[in-house]
């Protein structure tokens, strides 16, 4: 029953997801005082996670660029009698996703080193189950499969943020919970019906089957329930600054980097190539929503007195970007979603590692605490200052590409579209400098700054990978777009092939 | 090759100095820094007259940057005529800021290393921006000129005022890069590519494309056209975006000779110039940017006869010179604007090095106000100032007469309206451009001294690795208008551009240069003497003549004093409401209306639960109701639908 014929040849994407669990198991098998368990959950959680790491990269080397299906595909019969089966896969769409978040798990479980000290084998635990988790949900090629990490992730995500977060962790975990799983069970609805019409969960084979026009709008509200609340879009992203504050720092970056990514991807994956009608129906009002979203919620940054909070706001914006690209449907504009969704990625993870770095010295991510960092800690305002520039959309930093290309394509479908959905590039850089202003520049006036540390020896290794792939993904983009371009391509051609099929159906009818 | 180097020894320089700075020193650093910048201004002159001396225009290519789809752009440094006179021009004047600068910042505490990574970075950018090949890399260099000026404006980052002007100066520009970031998308919608190479010959074809916008059609070409000039518009502060600009003086004095004559600014001018085969379709936006060039020459010059402060008269100089360089590619001029440009670019920068020299002399004093009578105490620093001055104003053989005088007879003999406004207009700055550079002059080095006796006895001439640079400067201020007129605007111009400047076949503005009324070249001429004069009767001969002036016409003094109140006017209506809309939207639209509704749900839950237990049945309750929910009313919808 088992198929696997892949360019790895191994199962090597149920490796990488399964893997984590594997340390687990390894992470509870320990005895000893709390001291020894904590050190040995730390070391057993980190060298997991770069052995994750290692395999993934396996992903990039023998990743056949110019293919624009799914590859390293594996299959296993699961439901025979609903034609439901336990099947991997991923493609250019996917494939950078996986690496995205095997980069910046071992990176996180560094980054909580010392800042978790409580329930320590517990929180490594559900770090590995998060990444599983995400994993799967990226390399699935079952609906069903699919479904069931995309709701996973959910679970060590909740207990990351209720059990370690700050004073109202509870208040935002569990609107964190509410708000994504009522999306979800819309979503649960929204595969039943599919599953019924089309007979299968496969995912390539929906992606290939035609569902009635009418059906189509139905199915993609559904999913939109699902994917807007996730990615977040305004009106639903409220959920997302209370979550952020109240997470610790490593769940704030998983957070950010990955899984504000599920519900972009969920759109690319789902709602463009199997509702193509219905996503061009709804592309208005997509495009609305993603305008008011870049935005509002960056003139609510401008106005944030908390780190986290601002960057928090900036995500949604920058994500705001990303549903714009997506909902163009032309090759630029696709490509600087994904594109955007990549350098968000790395960029808000950096980002909130930086807030974390002052919240573990000083305990506190008021901004007005701050002020005059610049003359104790310049290496850490160095690091800042780049992540800032990549956030803002500097040429030479992953953050413009995403953006610009995303106006490229915006333009070719609307002029304002362009100048509004650009309108991130001035307010951006408005809210991020004025923050930086307040907590780098100036004086020191506050007595617990004059002796603030700059970074340390493992602070550094946390931000060394992130400040490489910022400017590499800047200055030499191409080895990341090449990734995708094939799929891309593919589902731009299959989209207005599909479209101009509806329009000639309609031509006959009449 | 040369030209590679010219561009890529600055960054190394910047990468060396800041990156190892704390390692090597700041000897070290600044040794890297101003070595990197030598190299460069060797190279970049030389590589400049081996195209003179007839090697052909290249394109050097360095390898792929973003590809998508259609959408392909490299990393390349296009290599003629156009981007070598920039490239020699900006890594000379540079290469003298970096060697100024080792005096200038030789009493500053905190490390410099800083700095010359800065200034090297910022170099480096500009270099980046003049010579790329497609309009992306341009808008690179655009971005990089931008980061360059926030972190040097913002040097002295613990003065709240530095940082103010830095962020200014970031934003505003920023508002201008949008829609020429818009722009570019346009460009590559209507030519399916951005690099220069395949937009200038597909022109003329793409001439009738339409774009519509606001409900009405227009010509695409005029549309690109607007949209990129607005960019130009940000970055060479003219009238409207000109505000950054002044306030740009927060800077060390260095960083503002840097920021107006060699990089930065002139980066808009030279995007006309760049854009010349595009712009020449496009009449309308051409009008337009003489419409705005020259009003912005005339505005600027009047705010600068009212400014006390030293640094702040020559910035609004600048502004106003830039504004004469836009009235020219208006016209289709675009020669005589790049001669400007870079005739402006030695004087400039040697007039605000010299008027760094006055202010290191009077220990950080900038007021003019405190000055008075330094012609003896700094001899050579008033010398250098007075030729920097007398180009600027365009006294005969001096650079600037060479320069704005093509300028001037250039908006004449366009022999359309708004060239004839464009006239009227340089020829008013011109007078108040002598006024203003002549008050300067008598406040400061002549007349009696009205400063402080203890910084009098301080003040001393500068030393010498600040002198020499000024010294170089005034040399190219005395000859390079006479040098190079030939070349940029004289009879021989086409083979010298060798096409790196297009005009159209109706645009024959240069070639009628010459041929304008006697009294059209004389004009400029006698209203700069006549400002010298008016200058010398209101600050030597009569020195209580401002103040009566100043009383007797209160409402438009106080109107000009205050910069014609754009910084209250923008506060008022792009500031304070975007401020207010940021709160209101924070705190009403979130807090109060968004989070209204699952807030009520999730305190329902969650109410006097701290146990975990609880919580986990609220949320699974919840979670089963609207499941059970969502199922029904799904479908309910699904059998309607059927």
């Amino acid at each position: 029953m088992n198929a696997v014929a892949n360019a790895a040849g191994f199962p090597i994407l149920s490796l990488i997801t399964w893997l984590p669990l594997v340390g687990c198991l390894v992470i509870m098998m320990v005895r000893g005082d709390e001291q020894t368990v904590a050190s040995n959950a730390r070391w057993t959680a980190l060298w997991t996670s770069l052995l994750v790491l290692v395999l993934s990269l396996v992903l990039w080397v023998k990743f056949d660029p110019s293919d624009g299906g799914f590859q390293f595909n594996e299959h296993v019969t699961w439901l025979p009698e609903y034609k439901v089966g336990y099947s991997m896969g991923v493609d250019g769409i996917s494939v950078l996703f996986v690496l995205l978040s095997t980069v910046l798990t071992p990176i996180c479980i560094l980054a909580s080193w010392e800042a978790i000290h409580t329930r320590v084998r517990e929180f490594m635990i559900s770090f590995l189950i998060l990444e599983t988790m995400m994993v799967g949900m990226f390399c699935a090629t079952d609906f069903v499969v699919f479904y069931m990490f995309f709701e996973g992730v959910l679970i060590p995500m909740y207990l990351i943020i209720g059990v370690w977060g700050g004073p109202r962790r509870v208040y935002a975990a569990v609107k964190f919970f509410l708000y994504t799983l009522t999306g979800s069970v819309l979503m649960l609805l929204a595969l039943i019906a599919m599953w019924v019409h089309a007979g299968t969960t496969d995912i390539p084979v929906l992606m290939h089957t035609m569902f009635p026009a009418g059906m189509q709008n139905w199915l993609f509200l559904a999913f939109f329930a699902s994917f807007a609340v996730k990615v977040p879009m305004w009106p639903v992203h409220t959920w997302l600054p209370d979550a952020h504050v109240e997470a610790p720092t490593a769940g704030s970056v998983i957070l950010a980097g990955v899984l504000l990514k599920m519900g972009a991807y969920g759109f690319l994956r789902f709602s463009v190539p199997m509702l193509p009608q219905a996503a061009a129906h709804f592309a208005p009002f997509m495009f609305t929503l993603s305008v008011v979203a870049v935005i509002y919620t960056s003139l609510v940054a401008l106005a944030q007195e908390d780190m986290k909070k601002l960057i928090a706001y900036s995500s949604v914006a920058h994500m705001g970007v990303v549903t714009i690209g997506i909902f163009t449907f032309n090759v630029q504009g696709i490509s600087g979603a994904l594109f955007q969704m990549l350098s968000h990625g790395v960029v808000s993870a950096a980002l909130f590692l930086v807030v974390g770095v002052v919240y573990d010295r000083i305990h506190t991510r008021e901004i007005a605490r701050y002020g005059g960092l610049a003359d104790r800690m310049p290496g850490y305002s160095l690091v800042f200052m780049l992540f800032m520039m990549a956030s803002i959309g500097l040429p030479g930093t992953a953050g413009f590409v995403g953006e610009f290309l995303v106006i490229i394509g915006s333009l070719q479908v609307n002029f304002w579209l362009a100048l509004l959905g650009g309108m991130g590039m001035i307010l951006g850089a408005a809210y991020m400098l004025y923050m930086y202003r307040r907590v780098i520049f100036g004086r020191i006036t506050k007595d617990d700054l004059r002796h603030i540390l700059d970074l340390s020896p493992r602070e550094w290794a946390v931000f060394a990978p992130l400040v490489v792939l910022t400017l590499w993904m800047g200055i030499y983009p191409s080895s990341f777009t090449s990734f995708f371009d094939a799929s891309v391509g593919a589902m731009v051609q299959q989209h207005t092939a599909a479209l101009a099929a509806t329009t000639k159906l309609a031509g006959i009818m009449h | 090759m040369l030209f590679g180097i010219a561009v890529f020894a600055p960054l190394a320089g910047a990468l060396v100095s800041g990156l190892l700075g704390k390692a090597i020193g700041d000897k070290g650093a600044m040794g890297a820094s101003v070595l990197g910048m030598v190299i460069a201004a060797i190279c970049g002159p030389v590589a400049f007259f081996q195209l003179t001396g007839g090697a052909d225009p290249a394109v050097l290519d360095l390898g792929s940057w973003i590809e998508s789809g259609r959408f392909h752009v490299d990393w390349a440094l296009r290599y003629d005529t156009l981007s070598a006179v920039m490239v020699a021009m900006v890594s000379f004047v540079s290469m003298l800021i970096h060697v100024y600068s080792i005096g200038y910042m030789g009493h500053e505490a905190r490390p410099r290393y800083r700095f010359f990574a800065y200034l090297s970075l910022f170099t480096f950018a500009m270099l980046m921006l003049v010579t790329a090949d497609n309009l992306t890399q341009l808008f690179f260099g655009w971005e990089g000129v931008g980061l360059c000026s926030y972190l040097l404006i913002g040097y002295w980052y613990d003065r709240p005022s530095a940082n103010a002007a830095a962020i200014k100066a970031f934003v505003v520009n920023r508002v201008a890069d949008l829609p020429f970031a818009v722009g570019l998308a346009l460009i590559f919608f209507k030519f399916g590519s951005v690099e220069f190479s395949t937009i200038f010959p597909a022109v003329a074809q793409h001439g009738a494309d339409t774009y519509s916008l606001f409900g009405s059609t227009f010509s695409a070409i005029e549309v690109i056209g607007f949209l990129l000039f607005i960019g130009a518009m940000g970055k060479s502060a003219q009238l409207g975006f000109h505000v950054w600009l002044p306030d740009a003086m927060e800077g060390p004095t260095p960083v503002s000779a840097l920021i107006h004559a060699a990089t930065m600014v002139t980066a808009g001018v030279f995007l006309m110039a760049r854009m010349s085969p595009l712009m020449e379709y496009a009449p309308y936006a051409l009008g337009f940017v003489t419409f705005v060039g020259a009003s912005t020459a005339l505005f600027a010059a009047t705010v600068g006869c009212c400014q006390t402060d030293i640094k702040r008269v020559i910035a609004y100089s600048t502004c106003s010179q830039l504004g004469y360089m836009f009235a020219a590619a208006g016209v289709g001029a675009y020669q005589a604007s790049v001669f400007h440009l870079i005739t402006h670019a030695f004087f400039k920068a040697l007039l605000f090095l010299s008027a760094g020299s006055v202010i290191h002399a009077m220990s950080d004093e900038q007021d003019m106000r405190k000055m008075g009578g330094l012609a003896k105490i700094i001899p050579i620093t008033c010398i250098v100032m007075w030729i920097g001055n007398l180009a600027l104003a365009g006294i005969p053989w001096f650079a600037g007469y060479y320069s704005k005088d093509a300028i001037i007879s250039a908006t004449y003999a366009a022999g359309t309206g708004i060239g004839m406004y464009a006239f009227i207009c340089t020829v008013l700055a011109a007078f108040l451009t002598a006024f203003y550079s002549w008050r300067l002059l008598f406040m400061t080095f002549h007349g009696t001294s009205r400063a402080d006796h203890h910084v009098l006895e301080h003040a001393h001439e500068s030393p010498w690795v600040m002198l020499g640079p000024l010294v170089v400067l005034a040399t190219g201020a005395v000859f390079a208008g006479w040098a190079l007129h030939g070349w940029f605007i004289g009879s021989d111009w086409p083979h010298f551009w060798n096409g790196a400047i297009f005009n159209g076949p109706h645009n024959q503005v240069i070639e009628h240069l010459e041929d304008v009324p006697g009294w059209v070249e004389l004009a400029p001429l006698v209203v700069g003497l006549l400002g010298i004069g008016v200058a010398y009767v209101m600050y030597i001969a009569n020195p209580l003549l401002p103040m009566r002036l100043a009383q007797q016409f209160g409402p438009i003094y106080r109107f000009v004093l205050n910069k014609w109140y754009f910084d209250e006017l923008y506060n008022v209506i792009f500031v304070q409401p975007a401020i207010r809309l940021a709160r209101l939207f924070w705190q009403v639209g979130d807090v109060t209306i968004i989070d209204g509704v699952p807030n009520g749900l999730a305190e329902l839950t969650s109410d006097g639960s701290r146990e975990v237990v609880k919580i986990q049945t609220g949320s699974l309750a919840v979670y089963a109701f609207a499941m059970l929910i969502g199922v029904v009313v799904l479908i309910g919808i699904f059998m309607l639908s059927r």
